[in-house]
């Protein structure tokens, strides 16, 4: 059993890596795939919806095995790393599901809210960022949550591609050893305390953010009020 | 040879991938079935007075949940022959998958249970009824209605995860345009079709649930 450890916790760092990477491509790929439908120009809308689409509609495991056996031969020729296959197959799967959630916060903000921005004439940007965005964040963290969740749960699959992650450490000492029940059992252990630490993490972030908020706005109401 | 996406290699191994498929609807449909089951199981048990059961079965839910797929299909086909219960591929992993979103359904009819009005278990209490007329005449027709489009999702999400079971050499749609795909290096057209298989099933059926969300809608 000791002797175990060390050699998860390595893979334990990889698919930590991984996860991390992941998800800031999957925040970066709903955001924009958020915006490309709500775009004033069709074409760019089409374009949103067929990426949020396909990458719902077809498996992880698929969307990986295409970007690793199917990219590197002719006609695309694009050989990549089995980790920036992990990154990118994780990151634009998870970030379709992210939009969805993202569009379905920015709908939860009260129409008053923008059309309020809007009398106060504030530039599209400052909209999103000061009044909208903040609003709409306090509803999509906690299914976000979920979704890193679902992300973390996900990376296992790398290990599918060669990557040597939790997952596959787990296999290759499993093979070495033959200690089947211990090695697994213990892989589950530990996917178990990365999602609650990431659970943790995220309630009290959420904390954060709605307090932040509340105070930020009841703040510039008694400001408004004294002046 | 044609480079790009050819027509007539990709006719010529359909039959195989159809077959393949069957596969994978297959355990769709029966892990979906015991999924239904057990989730409901596991979400009354977690109603259970009785503080150890309804703890236990929160934790056991909660771990499963929150682990992957994969490790849990590991365990049953690598794990579990260690202790005398030898299972096929096929079978470890449609319980796999199975137990898994049955931790995922319960958490949905427990939504469900709790959704339905404390006058009703109070009135069923009042007349008396059996727990079983109780579930099964009072409070899970009403449970159930609305979370039928969550259950959907679900059946969609079970379908889409049937690849992992490639993982334990179940030869699904997945594994199967994996072992064309070696056969002839082309790789391209087996795995295309196999994420178009997905694809079109799993957007039609997310229509259809948007469709039944809207017509289960009280009025």
């Amino acid at each position: 059993m000791r002797e175990l450890f060390p050699l998860l916790l390595q893979g334990t760092l990889v698919t930590i890596e991984i996860a991390a990477l992941g998800t800031l491509l999957a925040i970066a790929m709903a955001f924009i795939a958020t915006a490309a439908k709500l775009a004033p120009w069709a074409p760019v809308r089409w374009v949103g919806n067929v990426y949020v689409e396909v990458f719902r509609g077809t498996s992880l495991l698929v969307q990986l095995f295409w970007f690793f056996f199917v990219l590197p031969l002719p006609p695309f020729r694009i050989e990549l790393t089995p980790f920036t296959v992990a990154i990118v197959g994780l990151g634009l799967h998870y970030g379709a599901y992210g939009s969805e959630i993202l569009r379905g916060a920015l709908r939860s903000v009260p129409g008053g809210q923008f059309e309020a921005a809007v009398a106060l004439n504030m530039s599209a940007f400052s909209r999103m960022r000061r009044i909208i965005l903040p609003q709409a964040m306090i509803n999509a963290l906690p299914p976000a949550t979920n979704l890193m969740i679902e992300l973390l749960k996900g990376t296992s699959l790398v290990s599918l591609i060669t990557l040597s992650d939790l997952t596959f450490r787990a296999r290759q000492l499993d093979e070495a050893t033959f200690k089947t029940a211990e090695i697994f059992c213990l892989t589950l252990v530990i996917y178990f305390v990365l999602a609650q630490l990431l659970v943790t993490l995220m309630r009290h972030f959420e904390r954060r953010v709605s307090h932040g908020i509340i105070a930020h706005s009841s703040r510039q109401i008694t400001q408004k009020a004294a002046s | 040879m044609n480079h790009f996406f050819d027509l007539q290699y990709a006719a010529h191994i359909l039959p195989d991938l159809a077959r393949a498929s069957i596969y994978t609807i297959l355990i769709t449909l029966v892990g979906f079935a015991i999924a239904l089951v057990l989730g409901l199981v596991l979400a009354i048990l977690r109603r259970s007075p009785i503080k150890a059961v309804s703890r236990t079965v929160g934790f056991v839910v909660e771990f499963i949940r929150s682990t992957p797929l994969l490790i849990q299909v590991y365990v049953l086909f690598y794990v579990l022959p260690a202790y005398g219960i030898t299972m096929s591929a096929l079978t470890a992993g449609t319980i796999g998958i199975a137990l898994h979103y049955a931790c995922y359904t319960s958490e949905v009819y427990r939504a469900g249970l709790n959704g339905v009005a404390r006058g009703q278990w109070e009135a069923a209490c009042a007349l008396s009824l059996s727990p079983w007329r109780t579930y099964s005449g009072v409070i899970l027709p009403q449970a159930v209605r609305p979370i039928i489009p969550a259950l959907g999702n679900y059946l969609v999400a079970m379908f889409k995860d049937t690849p992992v079971l490639s993982a334990i050499t179940v030869v699904e749609l997945m594994q199967q345009a994996k072992n064309v795909g070696s056969e002839t290096f082309r790789y391209l057209e087996p795995i295309t079709l196999a994420g178009l298989f997905f694809l079109v099933i799993s957007v039609t059926f997310a229509q259809l649930v948007r469709q039944l969300e809207f017509r289960l809608r009280l009025p």
